[in-house]
This record gives structure tokens, C-alpha cells and sequence, in this order.
């Protein structure tokens, strides 16, 4: 395992159900992806997208398959090889389609919270809370509320929690679906320069064909199988936005 | 940073609303405890009041105040001259219901054992002791007298002298003081109409044997006065009261008294007990299944209150378990607010108590002791009330976040 990767995912298999309601959904999927880079993954609705990110999220362990973060083994098949919970407010960032903010605290507070899990005095993790809303053009709402703030300024504040504790890797699924194509390009453009600024590994689940060029490296998922996107898968996926 | 406090922040109205009504529950689960300690008090207080060594009663039975009791007046010189008693004295207890000011007026009518007695010991607020041997009482403000009011009872008329608080009979009614002869003639007190025709009945039963009609003085002395014929009884006490001298063995003073075959005695805490197991003891075991009933209640409704608070919270639960909160997180976020939930609804019980308990009919008495009480159950039941919210939380998967 290289320590210069943000992950590493060998053969990750996801099996469903047993026997006659047995479903694959995803086989011996695999991926390397260095710090400071920025993937994104394409693949039409049911492809799997979901699923793989929940397996190197360390949300629903793989079936079959292991997972190393930041160089270090994590998942060995189901079996957690560290405390997942805890690596995973260490080590992983997530940012979703929906804002996904906690609604009774204010913007300030929900990047503030991600620090003082991982044992940050509280004074710190303002501190560094306030520097990434300032950084990401939303300190000025720091003490609204979600509910007051506007689409793009909610994905915002979730890309600074997600980014609060200088994580090994930052996985997003379809986190420009709710904004128009400016803003979006402008949130795929930020993931791409915290990338490369902090050397955190992205991964960004997208329809968004128009913002490919932002990033590093494209996968493509099919039918539970993950590969490097080609032309032609690039534009098989670019049908109808999908939920998966 | 205080998940609780802030998610009650983010929803102070409704919090708030809840608070106050689980706190009125808890009012009135205080309330029950002080209904209860005020019957008890109320109970005990002309008992205590009165400062007994000994209660000497009618044989076999447990009065004055759990039944009837009768004893000749002679029975208090009896005791007098008892080894050991320093001093004792008649005592007279009955409850009246009479009209006054247009109003019903239900008063205890308690006899002092005059001249010892003249209610110096009792709780006055207002005016003084007994003064002379009639036509003087000391009346309990629940009674709505005031000083100086005259009030007439049966043939007589009475002028309120003293005012007394909190010292009601069991059945909670104002007790009204008394010197025990005015007492007495208040309880026998008849009609004239009644008394002729007594006095009527009498001439007729001595005129019918040979002793009325030979002795015509007989039949003259029969329609007289009844405190003139020797052989009828005076009016009959309820019981004597005895203190015994410094140093006095009680039991040995009862044994001598008990030996006598018309009395029973009972020591101060045997009168105690027998008021608290006898009159006291249904309402008492009454109030405490309510109570145990009340504080189920508040227990529940508390957990289904946290749980559906919980199930409000399940989508931000959800979300801190995806960004790696420790269940301790979680839980402590379920149980503070549990905890702060009791704690507030326990002091909105307390203030809300302390204003409407005094406005109660009858006392309601909430000692710190009780209020401590409370407050453990208070704990306890906030801390099971959040086990249902935690365990739906501890249900709830990281990814539902995502959905």
C-alpha cells in the first residue's frame, strides 16, 4: 500500500440477498487514486456508483474486496480492519447531492462540529471553521441558519465540513444537482483546487459532462463494474441525470 | 458544543410548550405527595397540639377521633391521683355544622381542660389564649372568622378571642377552642321544645310506679332540671388527657390506668398511629396509588415526548453518524435533552405549585424532603424516558442520510 495514495480499492465485490434474490451490485471494482487528484465517476442509474462509494466510505463494508485510505488498510471484506466510525471523521469527507447540513445549527457550526469530534478544542475548530467558510466565499452567512441560506451557499458549507479535517479523501455524490450550471462548474472548480491545494483525493460522482474537463482523471461504472471511462461511455452516460 | 442546547434552541417554542405541560404533571405529582403529608399534619396536629403524655378513653374502644368515646366526668380526678401524672385534664372533641352569615360553617369543636389549658399552646396568628371560663373561643382562619365576630351555638353566644393556622381536624375542617363545659354544652345541646317534653316523659315515668305517687316531691324534682337528679349522669367527656410528671415511667402509669376495667390508654405515639392507620390511612394509600399512578403517567408521556423528539431528529442523527460522530454523541445529545426537559418541567412544577397549592381548600403541604424525592424521580424518569429515543437512534443507519 502506497502512502501517496488517498485510496486504494482492490477487487471490491457487493453481493445483496442470498440465493434466488441474490444481486451483484458491483464486481471486483477497483481504483487508485493519488492525493490531489480529482476523479469523477460516471455511469447510468443502477450502475453501482452508489454503492462503491459506500464501500470506500465506510458506510456498507464490501463483500469481498479491500480498502486502504491515505495508505492504510482499512476493510478486508467486511471486516474492519480499524474503528470505522472514527477513521472515517478522521479521514473522509462527504458531500451530497443535498446540502445535508445539520438544521439546528448554523453554518459556522456545522463545519465547527467535524473538528471538536476528532478532539479539536472548540476555540480551534471555529477558528479553522471560519477560515474555510472565509476561504470558500460564505463566511459572511457563518451564523445563518441552512434554512437561510441558498442552494450553492449550503453545498458550500458542506464542502468546508467535509474539508474541516484535512481528510485523506473527499467523496461527493452528485453534489451539483441542485445548482444551476454556473454554480456548479464553481463547486466542481473548487473541489479541483482544494485538491490539489490540500492533497486530498476527490472523488465526485457527476452527470455534469460540461465540467469533465476539471478533472484529473473519469471512471466509468457499468453494471457494477468500475473501469476508465472511454468516449464513448462518456457520452452512453450522458443521457438523463440519474439518482442512484 | 451542546447538541442539545442548541437543537432546543432551534425549536424553543415547542420545547418550551412541552416543558411547561410535563412540569404542571409534575405539579401535580408534588401536589398528591403534599395532599398526603397535609392530612397527615392535619391529622396530628391537635394531638401534638394539645401535648398528651396519656389519652385515657372509653374501654375498647380508640377514640376520640377514630370512633365515639363516652367516660364520666370523675374519670379525670381518677387519673389525677395516679402516681406519676402531674397533671389531667377533660377532654372534649366533636364536629359541628351550623349556619353563619348565610353560609355553612363546619368547625371541630375542641374543649380545653380549663383552668390548665387555655389554648396558650396552640399556633395563634392573631389575638390571645382563653381568657374566662365561657363564652370565649379561639377559632382556626380556614373558618373565616374574624376577631372580635360573635357567633351563636346553641343557647349561647360566643366571641371569637384567638385565631389560629393550619389546625384543622382530620376530615379537615377548622377547629374551633373552647373551654370543655362551654364544649359540652355546645355537643348536648337541645331544643327547649325537646328538653319540656323530656321533662314531660320523666313526671310521667315516676308517676306510674307507687315511689312518684307517694312521694309527690318525687314528680316535683322528675320536670326539673336534669343536673339536679342525682341519679342521671352528667354531660360525658371524650376522653382525658394526662402529663406525667418529669421522670414519670409512661408504661407504668398505663398499666396502673389499664388495670381499671371501663378505661383504655394509649400513649401519645399509640394515639399517633391509631389516627394515621385509622382516618388517615385510605386517603393516605389512596393518594399514593394516584401518585404512583401519576408519576407512570408523566413517565410515559416523557418517553414518548424524548421519542418523538428523537423521531424528529433521526435525518441530523443519521448525518452525524455518516461524518463519524461516536454513539456517545448521539446519546448524550437524546439524554441532555431528556435531562433538561426534567429539570425544567420540575421547577416549572415547583413555581407553579408554590403559587396554586396556598389556594387549595385543604393543605397541601410540599416539604424539601418530598421535593427531593421528586427530584430522584424526576432523574430516573428522564433517563428512561430517552432509553426509547436512544435505542430508535442506535437503530438509525449512516447512509440514511444519503437517501
Amino acid at each position: 500500500m502506497s502512502e501517496a495514495l488517498a485510496l486504494e480499492a482492490n477487487g471490491l465485490t457487493k453481493v445483496y440477498g442470498t440465493g434466488h434474490t441474490q444481486v451483484v451490485a458491483m464486481r471486483d471494482a477497483s481504483l487508485r487514486l493519488h492525493r490531489g487528484e480529482v476523479a469523477a465517476l460516471l455511469g447510468p442509474s443502477g450502475a453501482g456508483k452508489s454503492t462503491f462509494l459506500l464501500c470506500v466510505g465506510l458506510i456498507n463494508p464490501p463483500t469481498r474486496g479491500r480498502v486502504a485510505i491515505g495508505g492504510r488498510p482499512v476493510l478486508d471484506g467486511p471486516r474492519a480492519l480499524v474503528d470505522l466510525r472514527r477513521f472515517r471523521r478522521e479521514s473522509v469527507g462527504f458531500v451530497f447531492q443535498k446540502s445535508n447540513l445539520i438544521p439546528f445549527l448554523n453554518a459556522a457550526d456545522n463545519v465547527q462540529i467535524v473538528g471538536e469530534l476528532v478532539g479539536r478544542p472548540a476555540s480551534q475548530a471555529r477558528a479553522r471553521a471560519m477560515e474555510l467558510l472565509e476561504a470558500l466565499g460564505v463566511g459572511a452567512r457563518a451564523r445563518n441558519m441552512p434554512t437561510q441560506l441558498s442552494g450553492g451557499e449550503q453545498q458550500r458549507v458542506t464542502v468546508a465540513r467535509a474539508l474541516a479535517n484535512q481528510p485523506s479523501l473527499i467523496l461527493a455524490d452528485e453534489p451539483t444537482a441542485a445548482l444551476d450550471s454556473k454554480r456548479g462548474r464553481q463547486v466542481m472548480e473548487l473541489f479541483r483546487d482544494v485538491a490539489h491545494k490540500h492533497g486530498t483525493g476527490i472523488i465526485v460522482v457527476t452527470h455534469d459532462h460540461r465540467a469533465l474537463d476539471v478533472f484529473d482523471t473519469v471512471y466509468q461504472m457499468e453494471d457494477g463494474s468500475l473501469r476508465p471511462a472511454t468516449h464513448a461511455g462518456i457520452e452512453a452516460s450522458s443521457g438523463p441525470a440519474s439518482t442512484s | 458544543m451542546n447538541l442539545a442546547v442548541r437543537d432546543i434552541r432551534h425549536s424553543i417554542g415547542r420545547f418550551a410548550l412541552t416543558t411547561i405541560g410535563v412540569g404542571m404533571l409534575l405539579m401535580v405529582v408534588m401536589g398528591m405527595g403534599g395532599i398526603y403529608r397535609g392530612l397527615v399534619d392535619d391529622a396530628l396536629v391537635v394531638t401534638r397540639g394539645v401535648g398528651a403524655d396519656l389519652w385515657v378513653v372509653q374501654r375498647d374502644t380508640r377514640g376520640p377521633f377514630a370512633e365515639v368515646s363516652r367516660l364520666p366526668r370523675s374519670v379525670v380526678d381518677r387519673v389525677a391521683a395516679v402516681p406519676g401524672v402531674m397533671d389531667a385534664c377533660e377532654f372534649v372533641f366533636h364536629t359541628i355544622q351550623r349556619e353563619h352569615g348565610g353560609r355553612p360553617l363546619r368547625m371541630g369543636v375542641l374543649g380545653l381542660g380549663w383552668p390548665i389549658d387555655k389554648g396558650q399552646g396552640l399556633p395563634l396568628i392573631a389575638g390571645r389564649p382563653l381568657a374566662q371560663n365561657h363564652y370565649e373561643m379561639i377559632a382556626d382562619e380556614s373558618l373565616g372568622l374574624t376577631l372580635g365576630e360573635r357567633i351563636r351555638l346553641g343557647k349561647d353566644t360566643y366571641t371569637v378571642v384567638g385565631i389560629t393556622r393550619w389546625l384543622v381536624s382530620s376530615g379537615g375542617d377548622g377547629i374551633a377552642c373552647f373551654t370543655s363545659r362551654d364544649a359540652q354544652s355546645i355537643q348536648f345541646d337541645e331544643p327547649g321544645e325537646s328538653v319540656r317534653l323530656e321533662r314531660r316523659a320523666r313526671r310521667n315515668r315516676a308517676d306510674q310506679v307507687d315511689f312518684g305517687r307517694t312521694q309527690p316531691s318525687v314528680l316535683e324534682r322528675a320536670s326539673g332540671l336534669s343536673g339536679n337528679i342525682a341519679a342521671l349522669p352528667g354531660p360525658a367527656i371524650s376522653a382525658v388527657i394526662a402529663r406525667l410528671s418529669p421522670g414519670a415511667d409512661a408504661k407504668e402509669v398505663q398499666a396502673i390506668i389499664g388495670a381499671w376495667g371501663d378505661v383504655t390508654t394509649y400513649t401519645k405515639d399509640q394515639q399517633e398511629q391509631l389516627l394515621l392507620k385509622g382516618s388517615v390511612d385510605r386517603a393516605r394509600r389512596q393518594i399514593l396509588l394516584f401518585r404512583v399512578l401519576l408519576t407512570i403517567i408523566s413517565a410515559v408521556i416523557m418517553a414518548l415526548i424524548i421519542y418523538t423528539l428523537t423521531l424528529d431528529k433521526l435525518h441530523p442523527i443519521a448525518l452525524l453518524k455518516l461524518i463519524g460522530a461516536p454513539n456517545r454523541t448521539i446519546v448524550g445529545l437524546i439524554l441532555q435533552q431528556s435531562l433538561i426537559m426534567g429539570a425544567l418541567a420540575f421547577g416549572v412544577g415547583h413555581l407553579i405549585g408554590l403559587k396554586l397549592f396556598p389556594m387549595f381548600p385543604r393543605r397541601v403541604l410540599v416539604t424539601n424532603d418530598d421535593l427531593l424525592r421528586v427530584a430522584g424521580i424526576v432523574l430516573v424518569i428522564s433517563v428512561f424516558a430517552s432509553l426509547l429515543g436512544i435505542w430508535k437512534a442506535m437503530r438509525v443507519a449512516p447512509n440514511e442520510a444519503i437517501g
